[in-house]
């Protein structure tokens, strides 16, 4: 579902001044683009409509750990200083409340079903991680790479441009390494930015990944990027990689995941896990949602709404008789084994891009890196039945 | 050696084998071993193949069906009790779930080792089957009268 | 090997289709014989697959289609009471309207099994799934072996279509059960698996069998245990469903979709996950 063409490596690489930035705003919004981007609110760093450069969290970095995260003022003024907080991409694509239809009923006692005929923004998203990036592309397969289209992720996505920045640093929760999602972005991006700053420089390399990407960057103020430029690039994302502290085995991970369903280290998770369902809503894959229908007093207008659901809740498996994952250990045990093994058996790839989010915004800190380990040390073989 | 006599001798403790003479108990010993099992962990698994049954030394057992919203828990066996019948006669499948609910200590026969013993040894096989058909008679007039209890009521659906 | 027909109606938003007849089944059971309001276009759907029906304001529930898929003119749908939007489908009235998306789900393997034997096994309301495959396999019948029906009920008084079970029973083998009984029943008394064991089950033969998760395991294991194949035995699966486009991820069951990969799965599939507490 990514319209734009790809170009080859071969599109050369330009520098752009922190200033100049603006430009690239002004040349997207004049292209009738909605920019949304990081910026600073309720003390994290969130995703929301950027009207100018100084929306950027500038100087601003945050400090993460598992159950922790806060804003941390940063020695130097870096527009993209930090690493991901609790919004994702999926906040515009799949809308966390979103309406289907309205129905109407008729005088002959029949009904009609009307779709909002609004067009669908075209985003331009500014400040896409290689983690975020994957992940879009995780949820394209989910929503549109199946038999069926979801006709409002398609509308979202389709003419989104995608201006992604390339990590310089990495946080405590971050394991994209393990997942091979980053800390570069190697294709699905119309720029990709890398921010150079030190003592005595700041600027930004930028690669055009598409046409369009590169029309866009031959409208601003650049010059071409000199071999000690990429250089700096390249040593800013291996920067990003030395940090990454935890890591996930994902030898077989699969196969582990299918033969532990009865593991008695799933017994352990229900000490812990409050099954409030944090993880899904900031994971920027999890795809679950539930819908509602609703009628007016009258009993003549009805309306059926999208919402964001989690397979954490009782309701979610919900069947005739009683719900089908009623312990909070079945329910923990499904968001594990959905997101890196099930998952590949659907879609072709494992649902986690090692972000890092579960782990910073679960209340009681549970670590799925940790939690993986536990399992794959505790594997018996022949566990299964 | 020293095991094998003690399951002997765990044997001839236990009411069921009660009345079997020694040289028979030390051929069923033969096909036996100790096992324990901590609260949670399965004895026995619906479907899967029947091979063994258990005599409850300590403990509790719970014969389990699971269901989506939930496990009924159609019986329970304690002490002296024994878990497992489908090992008796083919086709070799486990009809429920057996569960421990407190830690169980019991002795495990071997269901293969047994039926070739008996079937060797008649009498062994009768003194043996006279026991077991009496437990399973037992289990089959309870397993009734539940049925009675929980279709007893007239269906309010029908009336 | 699963054969699916694809939607002919929209399958984002509900279509109005008109209550032509209402047949009451049992107490809380009832069969609906629904028309199009608006198109004329012929309804295919094959054997298995469900629709999602919509009761005006209140929400939707996958209903598998129970009639003749030789007749493209209508739906029929037997449902059962067991919450809101049941209850507000039982409330309505010939006239009114149910909304209609689908047909979703893979079916009954029909095709597949031309040449050869059909057992089917049913439990209580899972009949009615399986009475459009009934339908298709009497209309096809010498495309077929030896065809055969085992039926549990709760009780006498909870067995579906009774006039057409005896219908069928002029036609192809017929066996009733009871789990309990008054002296005025003349039927067996016992689950459905018994019936099974005094079958002679001839080789070369496919079994679909639809009733609930508990009964459904038993008849496949009782199947095996007759000498069937794993991949020739046809359960169908229930999970909580609300798009039936795979999006929702609420019908989930291992790394099956219930609404796209299933309802109905040959036992291969899921034996595994038959075993798993809460999967």
């Amino acid at each position: 579902m990514i319209s734009a063409e790809t170009t080859g490596p071969s599109s050369p690489a330009v520098c752009i001044a922190p200033p100049d930035l603006e430009s690239l705003f002004e040349s997207l919004k004049k292209q009738g683009y909605q920019l949304v981007g990081p910026t600073v609110q309720n003390g994290a760093i969130v995703y929301d409509t950027l009207e100018s450069v100084t929306d950027l969290p500038i100087g601003w970095t945050e400090e993460q750990e598992a159950g922790t995260y806060r804003l941390k003022r940063r020695d130097d003024e870096a527009l993209f200083g930090y690493t991901v907080g609790p919004h994702s991409w999926k906040k515009f694509l799949f809308p966390s409340q979103q309406r289907l239809w309205q129905g109407r009923k008729k005088g002959d006692g029949s009904f009609e079903t009307l779709v909002d005929e609004e067009p669908a923004p075209r985003y331009a998203f500014v400040g896409v991680r290689a983690c975020d990036l994957h992940a879009i592309q995780i949820q394209d397969q989910v929503f549109t790479g199946g038999s069926y289209q979801d006709p409002v992720y398609a509308a979202n996505r389709e003419d989104n441009f995608i201006v992604a920045v390339n990590c310089g640093q990495a946080a405590e929760t971050c394991f994209c390494t393990s997942m091979n999602t980053g800390p570069r972005v190697d294709e699905g991006y119309d720029i990709a930015l890398t921010e150079i700053i030190d003592s005595t420089s700041h600027y930004f390399v930028a690669e055009a990944g598409t046409e369009r990407g590169n029309n866009l960057l031959a409208q601003i103020p650049a010059r071409t990027a000199e071999p000690e430029d990429k250089r700096a690039a390249q040593a800013c994302t291996e920067q990003a990689k030395a940090e990454i502290e935890r890591f996930i085995d994902t030898t077989d991970v699969k196969e582990l995941l299918y033969r532990n369903y009865n593991n008695p280290h799933w017994e352990e998770l229900q000490q812990r896990c409050l099954a409030c369902g944090n993880c899904t809503m900031v994971c920027p894959t999890c795809f679950c949602s539930k819908v509602e229908d609703t009628t007016d007093l009258t009993g003549q207008h009805a309306e059926r709404w999208r919402s964001w659901d989690s397979c954490f809740t009782l309701d979610f498996s919900y069947v005739h008789g009683g719900s089908v994952r009623s312990s909070v250990k079945s329910r923990y045990r499904q968001w594990l084994t959905h997101k890196l093994a099930t998952w590949v058996d659907q879609y072709g790839s494992s649902g986690c891009v090692g972000c890092g989010r579960c782990i910073t915004w679960c209340p009681v800190g549970i670590d799925i890196t940790e939690e993986v380990a536990a399992i794959r040390k505790s594997d018996k073989a022949n566990t299964d039945g | 050696m020293v095991k094998i006599r003690h399951i002997n001798d765990l044997l001839a403790e236990a009411p069921l084998f009660e009345g079997m003479e020694p040289e028979q108990l030390a051929i069923l010993a033969g096909c036996g071993k100790l096992a324990h099992f901590r609260p949670g962990e399965f004895l026995l698994k619906e479907g899967e193949e029947a091979n063994q049954f258990f005599l409850i030394r300590h403990g509790e057992v719970a014969l389990e069906s699971h269901l989506p919203g939930g496990v009924l828990t159609v019986a329970k066996a304690g002490e002296e009790n024994v878990v497992g019948y489908s090992w008796l006669f083919p086709p070799y499948r486990n009809q429920f779930d057996a569960r421990a609910t407190t830690d169980v200590d019991a002795i495990v026969l071997d269901g293969e080792c047994l039926r070739g013993k008996t079937h060797k040894d008649h009498e062994l096989g009768y003194q043996f089957m006279k026991r077991f058909a009496a437990l399973m008679l037992q289990r089959m007039q309870a397993a009734r009268r539940q049925l009675l209890d929980i279709y007893g009521q007239p269906n309010p659906e029908n009336s | 090997m699963m054969e699916t027909a694809v939607p002919t109606v929209r399958i984002t938003e509900p279509v109005p289709f008109k209550i032509e007849k209402v047949v009451p089944e049992l107490p809380d059971c009832f069969t609906f014989s629904l028309t199009p309001s608006e198109t004329k276009l012929p309804f295919v759907f094959a054997p298995g697959q469900f629709n999602m029906l919509y009761a005006f304001g209140h929400g939707e529930v996958p209903i598998s289609l129970s009639g003749d898929p030789a007749d493209t003119g209508k739906l029929i749908h037997t449902i059962r009471n067991v919450g809101s939007v049941t209850a507000a489908l039982q409330k309505l009235k010939v006239g009114d309207s149910v909304g209609v998306r689908g047909p979703f789900g893979s079916s009954w393997p029909l095709e597949g099994a031309r040449g050869r034997n059909v057992l089917i096994m049913a439990g209580g309301l899972g009949l009615a799934p399986l009475r459009s495959a009934i339908y298709y396999l009497l209309a096809n019948r010498s495309e077929y072996g030896t065809i055969s029906l085992l039926y549990g009920s709760r009780d006498p008084g909870s067995i579906l279509f009774a006039d057409e079970l005896e219908e069928w029973s002029q036609k192809i083998h017929v066996g009733l059960t009871a789990d309990s009984a008054s002296p005025d029943w003349n039927g067996q008394v016992g689950v459905v698996t018994e019936l099974l064991s005094q079958r002679e089950i001839v080789p070369n033969t496919v079994a679909l069998v639809c009733g609930p998760e508990i009964m459904m395991r038993f008849c496949a294991y009782a199947l095996l245990d007759c000498g069937l194949l794993p991949a020739d035995v046809y359960v169908s699966m229930e999970r909580n469903m609300k798009c039936a486009l795979g999006f929702c991820g609420r019908c989930q069951y291992g790394p099956y979709f219930v609404c796209h990969d299933g309802p109905v799965f040959s036992f291969d599939r899921v034996e595994r996950l038959f075993k798993i507490r809460e999967v």
